[in-house]
């Protein structure tokens, strides 16, 4: 994933805190937030994850003109190889995210990420079969150029739908 | 709002109803607001018939999102300096979800947290940790 601009926005934060059933008015109310320590309206923790809306390749967006992989007058749109995002039996889920804070983002900031890929392993699971991770590691840096998040992630594909027996 | 060292003790916990009946329209405003759009978690059709699973799930970072939720409520907003977190099993629509802070250390203005989410079900969801400045 590269970013190149991910404006941190007031109507966004909104509405992702209320997606996460947050109502804490630090996210809502610019003078409320304005009187706390953050001195503004500050991000969510996991806000920073809302930057997919500003990749202009993100593959979990539908986009104008190219077909989407989810269902329409039948269940899938795409015939996909098997093993990738959820066709063939198996797919990708989120196993592992870490976020460390060199600051929180705030309404104005003008953040870029980057992504570098991680390590990649393997293990077997009794419930899913064969399960192959992998790791990325996104900094998020602001207008100025400073550090503010640095955002490990790790996804799993499963060799198969995970067993909920 | 932010806490303070000296009134921490090791074993310490913090727990909140992260949600109640998890719905599938709030799966659908995540979606919409993080731009996580993998039909996975909103398309019931293809999630049942292409990618083999009984229904629609949440994202794990809803999960995550949510328990930050307790966490930011915990320890103040702005003063996190790390959380990380595996997801350990999937949550469903109808998923009523409990998040819990235990301070594991406290040092150098800072505190060390485990964080856990279970379902209803007592079943580890989300199991990580957290650190955040505390006064």
């Amino acid at each position: 994933m590269a970013v190149d601009k991910f404006p941190v926005e007031a109507g966004h934060i909104m509405m992702f805190a209320r997606s996460v059933g947050d109502d804490n008015q630090i996210y809502y109310d610019e003078d409320y937030a304005r009187s706390t320590e953050c001195e503004a309206v500050v991000a969510p923790p996991t806000f920073v994850q809302a930057s997919a809306q500003f990749d202009p390749d993100y593959f979990l967006r539908p986009k104008v003109g190219e077909p989407w992989f989810g269902s329409g007058g039948k269940p899938t749109g795409v015939v996909r190889e098997s093993g990738g995002g959820g066709g063939g039996g198996g797919g990708g889920l989120h196993a592992e995210q870490r976020y460390v804070y060199h600051r929180h983002p705030r309404v104005g900031d003008v953040l870029t990420a980057t992504t570098k890929p991680g390590n990649k392993w393997e293990r077997q699971s009794r419930r899913a079969g064969t399960l192959k991770f992998s790791e990325t590691v996104t900094e998020y840096r602001d207008q100025n150029g400073e550090l503010v998040v640095t955002a490990t992630g790790v996804g799993v594909q499963t060799e198969r739908p995970v067993d909920q027996g | 709002m932010a806490l303070n060292a000296a009134d921490l003790n090791v074993g310490d916990t913090h727990t909140e109803r992260v949600v109640e009946d998890l719905k599938r329209t709030q799966i659908v405003q995540y979606a919409g607001a993080s731009g996580d759009y993998n039909p996975v978690h909103t398309d019931e059709l293809f999630t049942k018939e292409v990618a083999g699973y009984p229904t629609v799930f949440a994202h794990g970072m809803l999960t995550m999102g949510m328990t930050g939720r307790m966490l930011t409520n915990y320890v103040g907003d702005g003063r996190l300096t790390e959380y990380g977190v595996r997801f350990t099993n999937q949550v469903w629509p109808g998923d009523t979800l409990d998040a819990t802070a235990t301070v594991l250390k406290v040092e150098d203005g800072l505190v060390d947290l485990d964080v856990t989410t279970v379902n209803q079900k007592g079943d580890v969801v989300l199991k990580g940790s957290a650190q955040a400045r505390v006064d």
